[in-house]
């Protein structure tokens, strides 16, 4: 993917920078507002990640009505100080896709990179989800695996659909809170951790192969190969 | 609240000088003093008028009217007694008149002077006025005199009253108005020289408060007279406005010191981890673990730091704007689906009761954020095997209770005193992970939702009493 990282902070564009050219990505850094307009409505990026406040006279929100108003409808991701709620509402009115407070785990960073990046279509909903042997029909809400039906409970339904969704990225667990449920708090404890490994448990009973994996100190991540 | 300075002391007093005092013409003091004066002056002017209609305008009004009169009487006589009779009666008047006022002067149609007391006949009498304004001579004196003219059969007649002692009465009645016009005026200037500087008087206070306020020192009020007029009225609510704005200072000075003092504990902490990895550390793996518990610190730092902002946050009220209605009963739901796994994790059992819908205003994320908290508390100070409660409820008056209840140790009654303050931790919990925030923050929530929260056992008398935290939640607002 090609991103373009508007960050002033040389530290932490640094740092970024570093870890998705790691994870493969080609990444073009802008150090203010100004270069950072220029570049986006310039070039083609896959995905913008965006810090909230910029020098240059023009802010990350700034960028992004801009881009808006001129049709531009590149993925963004706002890296934001600002972490009130309302900023976070300011920052997703003004166009952006999703919202990371500083300080933030590089593998939250890369993980909603991805997930953004792969957003589901709106112009080809799925009626079906498929990893491996595992199937989820968004129409009956039924869940099936090697043609075996699984109960799940509603909540756990749609857990399990945001992690097919995302099959084979890293899902963290505050997405999980924050996508299945929408909640913005700090639960204290590993609340989504239950819930995962629940279904998880309904999903792998009596298959020797298991789907949901836990990636240390990111997340979780649905796929068919171990 | 936190340790540190007391709040809401003024950090230093700015040499500030207060606007310019208006000028004369801008001040509201001169102004309603002018309207004063006017209205006054106008009131005086209205008077005068009325006095002089009736004084100065009757006597005119009786002077034609007695000329009139006389012009008529005469001319009966002339029809019943003739020329002869006319002048008889002429010089009879002209007898029995003792003030000399009376003025009479019959000509022939040649013009000989048949009778009266005028000399000649005046030039302006041949006009075609009959009722003549004219200075005569009379008694070889020059007087104003009113004359009316008849004109008879082969006669002529001039009938007319001396007018100069009424004109010398309407000049005096004239410097009369004028005295006391200029007498008006002058009370009418004192009075409102005299509003405005009770005006002044009655505004300096406040306006002496509101200088201090914009040099900085935010404890100054208003001082009322108690007479509840609207100069009151206008100090109570500037007074009102200046708690709330104090209140949200302190609510912002609450973050800062947070920030200044709070956070250095769980800084120091982290700090003294790595320091302690970084000299103890035997190879790689163990330096590997050091800084990993090193970040996981600093996660829980910017932990505290964003529990701090919300507690601030609810207790400056500044989340109000974030209010909306919501179903409690949904969240409830959500929260209990949460930690009942958690507690089933520790083989405890989560026990609810709640209506199927509960709707109310208020923070989504504050709620949710203050029910976890009580939640994951209770399930870390009950032991295995014990048994949580969450309910609500609506009250009869609307209030909205929310319980969380645990078979723990319980608090007692001095912790319980001292707990919702920031970073207090009972005792017996000093081990158990955790930072001591989170019942300030469920106090500050309860707060914002214009509510209160009450610490009781859950099972009094037994052993045991466990902890029940109930939230009492404004329904509306």
């Amino acid at each position: 993917m090609r991103i373009l990282l508007v960050e002033d902070d040389a530290e932490v564009a640094r740092f970024v920078k570093k870890g998705l050219q790691e994870a493969g990505h080609t990444v073009e850094h802008a150090g203010n507002g100004r270069d950072g307009l220029f570049l986006a409505a310039s070039e083609q990026f896959d995905m913008l990640v965006l810090d909230r406040m910029l020098p240059g006279g023009v802010d990350g929100v700034r960028i992004v009505e801009t881009l808006r108003g001129q049709g531009n409808r590149t993925p963004v991701l706002f890296l934001s100080a600002l972490g009130a709620v309302d900023e976070r509402v300011k920052g997703l009115k003004a166009g952006g896709d999703d919202y990371l407070v500083k300080p933030f785990a590089f593998a939250e960073l890369l993980a909603r990179v991805e997930a953004l990046a792969r957003r589901p279509t709106v112009d080809a909903p799925a009626t079906r989800l498929r990893v491996a042997d595992l199937e989820l029909d968004l129409l009956s809400r039924t869940v099936t695996r090697s043609g075996r039906k699984i109960d799940v409970q509603p909540r756990e339904f749609r857990l399990l659909e945001h992690l097919m969704r995302h099959a084979g990225q890293v899902v963290t667990r505050t997405m999980l809170l924050e996508k299945v449920w929408d909640y913005h708090f700090d639960p204290q404890t590993n609340v989504i951790d239950v819930h995962v490994s629940r279904l998880r448990q309904k999903l792998d009973k009596g298959f020797d192969k298991p789907l949901i994996h836990t990636v240390r100190n990111a997340g979780y991540m649905i796929r068919a190969e171990p | 609240m936190t340790a540190g300075s007391p709040l809401g002391a003024p950090n230093r007093i700015l040499p500030y000088r207060g606007a310019a005092p208006p000028r004369l013409t801008q001040s509201a003091g001169f102004r309603f003093a002018a309207f004063f004066t006017l209205m006054f002056l106008v009131a005086a002017v209205v008077l005068v008028s009325v006095m002089w209609w009736a004084t100065a305008g009757a006597l005119d009004r009786q002077l034609v009217a007695a000329i009139r009169a006389d012009t008529v009487a005469l001319t009966e006589r002339w029809r019943e007694g003739g020329q002869l009779a006319l002048q008889d009666a002429i010089q009879e008047r002209i007898a029995l008149d003792i003030s000399n006022e009376a003025i009479y002067l019959l000509l022939s149609d040649h013009g000989e002077r048949l009778a009266g007391n005028l000399e000649t006949w005046p030039a302006e009498a041949n006009s075609d006025e009959s009722f003549l304004r004219i200075r005569i001579m009379h008694d070889g004196i020059p007087t104003d005199a009113r004359l009316l003219r008849r004109d008879l059969p082969g006669l002529r007649l001039l009938v007319g009253r001396d007018e100069s002692e009424r004109l010398q009465l309407r000049l005096t009645l004239t410097e009369g108005v004028a005295w006391s016009l200029g007498a008006s005026l002058i009370v009418a200037l004192l009075g409102a020289s005299l509003i405005r500087r009770a005006l002044d008087r009655r505004l300096e206070p406040t306006f002496v408060t509101a200088l201090g306020i914009a040099g900085g020192d935010l404890s100054r009020r208003v001082p009322l007279s108690g007479q509840g007029d609207e100069f009151d009225r206008l100090g109570e609510s500037m007074n009102t406005m200046l708690d709330r704005i104090e209140s949200l200072m302190q609510g912002v000075k609450g973050v800062s010191d947070a920030i200044a003092h709070d956070l250095r504990t769980p800084i120091a902490r982290a700090r003294s981890k790595l320091e302690e990895g970084l000299i103890n550390a035997q190879g790689q793996d163990e330096l590997r673990a050091a800084m990993e518990q090193g970040i996981q610190d600093l996660d829980g730092i910017s932990r505290i730091f964003q529990a701090l902002l919300r507690i601030t946050e609810a207790e400056a009220g500044a989340r109000r704007a974030a209010f909306a209605p919501l179903d409690l009963s949904e969240m409830l739901l959500d929260v209990s689906d949460f930690y009942g796994a958690a507690a089933e994790a520790r083989e405890q059992r989560l026990e609810t009761d709640f209506p199927a819908s509960l709707p109310m205003v208020g923070d989504r994320d504050l709620l949710m954020q203050a029910m976890a908290n009580l939640l994951d508390n209770a399930v870390k100070f009950t032991p295995p095997g014990g048994v949580l409660r969450l309910t609500a409820r609506r009250l009869e008056d609307g209030v909205v209770e929310l319980a969380v209840s645990d078979s723990g140790p319980g608090l007692s009654a001095q912790d319980r005193a001292r707990a919702g303050v920031r970073f207090f931790r009972a005792e017996p919990s000093r081990h158990m992970p955790g930072y001591g925030l989170g019942l300030s923050l469920v106090r500050a929530v309860a707060q914002l939702h214009g509510g209160t929260v009450l610490l009781e056992d859950a099972i009094p008398g037994a052993s045991p009493p466990g902890l029940c935290v109930r939230l009492l939640l404004s329904g509306s607002t």
